[in-house]
């Protein structure tokens, strides 16, 4: 116990003197661009930029610009010193206590106090707010009584974070969770000044009332059009920050957006669907392709009201062999995206993936064993299996649904139709199951396995598929206190990798377009949490 | 001519109830929730979500509710989707975009549409009549979103005269793109509008007679053959006004403008209601006071015209 | 003095072949439709598109939805239209053949367009002569309630209505037609009015026929020039409003396809280098708004005498 205390400290203690080595940092002999603009993509709107509101990938990306949490990401994802130059955790692993800097302040001045965050955080959770992201604070981060609040049994002052002093921030968790540290550098954790939102309500986003502790501020916001941040001179680093103006433009269209940035409107771009390969061959400099914490798959119904033959596990891992994944990921997709055959990233900190059968098989090996599996299931050409595959309306997912509904045709004689649905109709049906396959997307909250295993566990609300095996919740509940985790995470994917409730398909990598002249992205983030103050332009 | 109007005016309110009461149907009716993203809000969460909205209430009251607002305070509420702005914020900014470049792209087509009208009309039957009629249907048959991204390779990718959208409060040069882009969808049908109204009237007897008369071809159509010709284009303009609106969806998907068009795609998409609502009662109100606007003109202009 | 009998003969001869070809106004109609040289291409174009569409298929080596693996991620570079590999307008970005989804596209296409057309017309027709022929009152309501019905952006209602109830072709023919019904009833109950005052009507009313039966059997058939004009006229409309709702992503289901779709499809694709994956869709679609346009010209200048 004492070692882990002083390995704790002395980690806290290494943070707080790497706390100079980060920020925009240019290798000798670059030189500055002098128009220090960076324009980047977005294909939508956001709904919102509040931090207690944010959530969305892209919202969460301008808050990460406008404010600042108590630590941050470097390039790698590790935890550097932000609003907090560090934190001690108690031996109990359930206290953590930040100490916040004396020189953060407000883009009005303000300095910036321990007080800042509990608001926030008592704010997020708080049911009266009604944010998106509310159960981030009351179930991932294990807070002491964060449950209560939200459900609304409990005041929102009961939450267990409190500020010592203006300075000092002291969080009290009701169950040890590993991960902790790394929750806080989430938007919905960023502070918020308390002042202007109660001054201004739903109103306080907007460029001529917001207030933020960010490397920028916010000066123009048209929605669906554009957004323009500058620099803000308040910003405790701001001697590190080279990037003077960060302009954010709304384009629908991707290969719109790809031409503009052909013509040199744009420093990143996203690159349309299907034309990596090409693009890459016109282009190498410039593309990039990064791994990334998602992961992509298909639900099986196996509720006791789903398809007759989802219910037979034979079947269930017949589709799950019966498709040749490099015909998306090398075929479609052909950005390094890499097939999955379970659904934990292998980029995920401190996590080992299993070794499935499946993956170490030829693809005629998978094909072959699929057909004996469906034999023995008793279905085949005189017993043909129809189903149908439900996808949102988009681009991407249909090409991939044309392909796996036209293997499994080939390969199995499944009669499969496709079928899409736009976003809302489609996440209702969905989520009430109404549904034999559908398609989904992952993205893990923080960067450790728990955040994809949940959604194994029985009563999520996200397990779409309506698996239940006790196995799993057990393991689970037990992985949640357990010194380590990572075998228990491991075992339970052997055991949903045999179970099959999802066919993993592949899991994403980043894959973008940037001018030779911007550096400093964090290519290795597999969050892909990137900081306008950490880019620059050269010439 | 009073008594018409406010006949028509009479008319126009129950009309735009109905069409409030059909759009609140309609949309209670579809399944989803302005509420759901890929990670759906725990339940706790949806019910405050729907009380702050007032969602939670019995229709009938939430009815009743939008619509004293919108009658007695032209409040069209909060955006469901855009948590900092309401449905004004968003018609206040994204309406004079889209009424701005729709106008333009009107006033171009109007002018090329007659200008070949005119011509082919001159030039009945002859190949030059077939040409223009078969430019003007080959241009409007091309589809918005096959045009817009060939004029961005064109004038922004290679030329690189043009920005390649936004809107930046409507600089001209990026009105260009989305008014040749919109113009071309009317374009077919006033010119052939104006070509067949045009045989018309050069076919009619003062025509003639001021043909018998000696004036010069010029003369004739410029002075007199021209404004009998254009009023059918005049009733045009409702239709044309409800094509812009429809049609902006593309443009401003792909110039990213900002306008009305998208954002009323958008929120039938999100659920996101009230904006839905907002921007369909708008619409509809608008198109009963062109359609009023044009009626009266109509009569104005053409003395034998009587309500 | 006594005329010539072979004369008198071939004179009478003459004078009956002259009665006998008596000129019909559908035949007058017809020679001013075949003078009208855009007319006559339009129509021969329609036929050749409607020949593709009904028997193209027989002609095609690949179904619309079977994947060529061998092209699969290198469509740009080796997917280009060929007779050897079977793909004779080349293939989509997924590898499946373009020549047989053009195939169905247009079927579906132009199904969208005549069907939509047809509900159109029948609600239209009847609802416009049933309001111009009793007039009064139930003509008042019955066109006030057009009025309202007009002001209703429609394509919004549309695509609600998509949301709302799913997506399926018998939805689309019904909803792209009930967007234009509006127009006809307006028409036709102006042809109405005018028809109602002939001579044969009123002898039809105190003859004692049954005022649905005189709209059937008396109105309706000599609304049938202006109808036919308006209906081939509508269905270019109809074609791009269906395109637009393709863009939308509420049309026809995968692995069915439409023009419009398959246009929309190629426009992403035009700027990589496969040409023809917009070329050969777009062609078609143009062709077949040409030919019904003019066709629908035609109609209109052979069938309008005011025109002369």
């Amino acid at each position: 116990m004492k070692i882990k205390t002083t390995l704790m400290a002395s980690t806290a203690a290494l943070l707080v003197l790497s706390g100079a080595a980060f920020a925009a940092s240019p290798m000798a002999g670059e030189t500055l661009a002098a128009d220090q603009t960076f324009t980047y993509q977005d294909i939508d709107e956001s709904p919102s930029i509040d931090p207690g509101m944010v959530e969305d990938v892209s919202g969460s990306a301008v808050a990460r610009n406008l404010f600042e949490g108590l630590m941050n990401q470097d390039a790698d994802g590790n935890l550097i010193p932000g609003v907090a130059t560090g934190y001690d955790i108690s031996d109990d692993k359930m206290t953590y206590t930040f100490h916040l800097r004396d020189n953060a302040v407000w883009s009005n001045g303000d300095p910036v106090t321990a007080g800042d965050f509990v608001y926030a955080w008592r704010r997020a959770a708080d049911p009266a707010t009604a944010s998106p992201y509310a159960w981030f604070v009351t179930d991932i981060t294990g807070i002491k009584g964060a449950g209560a609040v939200g459900s609304g049994e409990a005041t929102p002052d009961t939450l267990g974070v409190e500020a010592a002093d203006d300075h000092t921030l002291v969080v009290h968790l009701e169950r040890p969770v590993p991960f902790f540290a790394q929750t806080v550098t989430h938007a919905t954790m960023f502070p918020v000044h308390q002042a202007t939102v109660e001054a201004h309500g739903a109103e306080w986003t907007r460029p001529e009332n917001i207030v933020g502790n960010g490397a920028y501020v916010l000066t123009e916001h048209v929605p669906q059009e554009r957004m323009v941040m500058e620099r803000n001179a308040n910003y405790w680093n701001d001697g590190a920050t080279i990037i003077n103006k960060v302009v954010r433009l709304i384009i629908n269209d991707e290969t719109q957006a790809f031409t503009r940035w052909q013509a040199g409107e744009l420093d990143l771009v996203g690159v349309p669907s299907g034309q990596y390969l090409a693009l890459k061959e016109q282009y190498p400099a410039e593309i990039y392709s990064n791994p990334r914490l998602c992961t992509y798959y298909y639900n099986f119904n196996v509720r006791a009201d789903g398809p007759a033959w989802a219910q037979d596990v034979r079947v269930r891992q017949a589709l799950n062999l019966g498709f040749d994944r490099s015909v998306i990921t090398e075929g479609i997709l052909q950005a390094g995206q890499i097939p999955a055959y379970t659904f934990t990233p292998p980029t995920t900190a401190g996590f080992t993936v299993p070794v499935v059968e499946a993956a170490a098989m030829t693809q005629e090996e998978r094909t072959a064993k699929a057909k004996a599996l469906l034999e023995e299931a008793g279905y085949g050409a005189d017993n043909p299996i129809s189903l149908e595959v439900l996808y949102n309306t988009s681009e991407g997912h249909k090409s991939i649904a044309i392909a796996i509904s036209q293997m499994w045709k080939e390969n199995l004689g499944i009669e499969a139709t496709i079928n899409n649905m736009e976003w809302g109709t489609f996440l209702e049906a969905r989520g009430a199951g109404q549904f034999e396959i559908s398609r989904a997307g992952w993205c893990g909250d923080y960067n450790e396995a728990s955040t994809f295993l949940d959604l194994y566990k029985s009563g999520s609300g996200y397990n779409d598929a309506g698996y239940n095996s006790a196995e799993v919740d057990a393991l689970l509940a037990e992985a949640k206190t357990a010194e380590d985790p990572q075998p228990l995470y491991t075992q339970v994917e052997t055991i949903a990798a045999a179970d099959a409730p999802i066919i993993p398909i592949y899991f994403y990598t980043s894959v973008g377009a940037r001018q030779a002249t911007l550096k400093g992205w964090p290519d290795n983030n597999v969050e892909n949490a990137w900081y306008a103050r950490d880019l620059y332009k050269v010439e | 001519m009073f008594t018409y109007i406010a006949r028509r005016l009479t008319v126009a309110v129950p009309t735009i109830l109905i069409l409030i009461t059909i759009s609140f149907v309609l949309m209670w009716s579809a399944p989803g929730s302005p509420f759901m993203g890929e990670k759906l809000p725990p339940p706790e969460v949806m019910a405050n979500l729907e009380a702050k909205y007032g969602l939670d209430q019995p229709y009938w009251k939430q009815y009743v509710d939008y619509l004293t607002n919108v009658i007695f305070h032209f409040d069209f509420g909060p955006s469901f989707k855009f948590k900092d702005r309401t449905v004004n914020d968003i018609i206040a900014q994204g309406f004079p975009v889209t009424l701005t470049y729709g106008f333009w792209s009107f006033i171009v087509a109007v002018i090329f549409g007659v200008g070949l009208g005119v011509t082919a009309a001159i030039r009945h039957n002859t190949w030059l009549d077939y040409l223009a009629v078969g430019f003007a249907i080959g241009s409007q048959s091309i589809p918005n979103y096959v045009m817009a991204p060939i004029l961005v390779l064109v004038f922004t990718l290679w030329l690189g005269w043009l920005p390649g959208g936004g809107w930046e409060g409507g600089t001209w040069d990026h009105i260009i793109m989305p008014v040749i882009a919109l113009s071309t969808s009317y374009f077919a049908s006033i010119a052939r509008i104006t070509r067949s109204s045009m045989l018309e009237v050069l076919n009619s007897g003062f025509i003639r007679t001021a043909k018998a008369k000696g004036l010069p071809m010029s003369r004739v159509i410029v002075k007199h053959a021209l404004k009998p010709a254009l009023l059918p284009v005049l009733s045009y303009l409702g239709p044309a006004f409800v094509g812009m609106v429809t049609g902006s969806v593309i443009i401003d998907q792909y110039f990213s403008t900002g306008g009305i068009g998208q954002f009323f795609v958008n929120s039938a998409f999100n659920r996101d209601y009230s904006t839905m609502m907002g921007i369909t009662i708008l619409v509809g109100s608008l198109t009963i006071i062109f359609n009023l606007l044009v009626d009266v003109l109509y009569a104005w202009i053409d003395p034998k015209i009587r309500y | 003095m006594y005329p010539d009998k072979t004369k008198m003969e071939s004179l009478t001869e003459a004078v009956n072949i002259a009665e006998v070809k008596g000129r019909s106004l559908w035949s007058d109609a017809r020679t001013r439709f075949m003078r009208n040289k855009a007319a006559v291409a339009g129509l021969l174009i329609l036929t050749a598109i409607l020949l593709f569409a009904l028997f193209g298929s027989l002609f095609q080596a690949w179904t619309h939805e079977a994947i060529d693996w061998k092209l699969m991620g290198r469509v740009a570079q080796i997917g280009g239209p060929s007779i050897e590999s079977g793909h004779y307008f080349g293939a989509d970005e997924l590898g499946r053949d373009l020549y047989a989804r053009v195939v169905q596209g247009t079927g579906i296409s132009i199904m969208v367009g005549v069907v939509g057309s047809l509900v159109a017309v029948v609600v239209g027709t009847l609802y416009g002569a049933t309001a111009g022929f009793f007039g009064g009152r139930l003509d008042n309501i019955m066109m006030r309630t057009v009025d309202v019905l007009m002001s209703i952006p429609f394509m919004f209602v549309l695509i609600l209505m998509l949301v709302i109830w799913g997506r399926s072709i018998t939805m689309l023919f019904v909803g792209i037609g009930l967007i234009s019904w509006l127009d006809m009833a307006r028409i036709v109950r102006g042809q109405t009015l005018t028809i109602k005052n002939k001579e044969f009507v009123e002898a039809a009313i105190a003859v004692g026929v049954s005022p649905f039966t005189i709209i059937l059997r008396h109105i309706v058939p000599n609304l049938l020039g202006i109808v036919v004009v308006y209906a081939t006229l509508l269905i270019p409309g109809l074609i791009m409003a269906e395109s637009f709702i393709s863009f939308l992503g509420l049309g026809v289901q995968e692995p069915m396809t439409s023009l419009g779709a398959l246009i929309q499809a190629g426009s992403k694709q035009m700027l990589y280098g496969a040409w023809w994956q917009i070329a050969f869709p777009l062609f078609f679609f143009l062709a077949t708004l040409f030919a019904f346009t003019f066709v629908g010209d035609g109609l209109r200048d052979a069938l309008d005498p005011k025109d002369r």
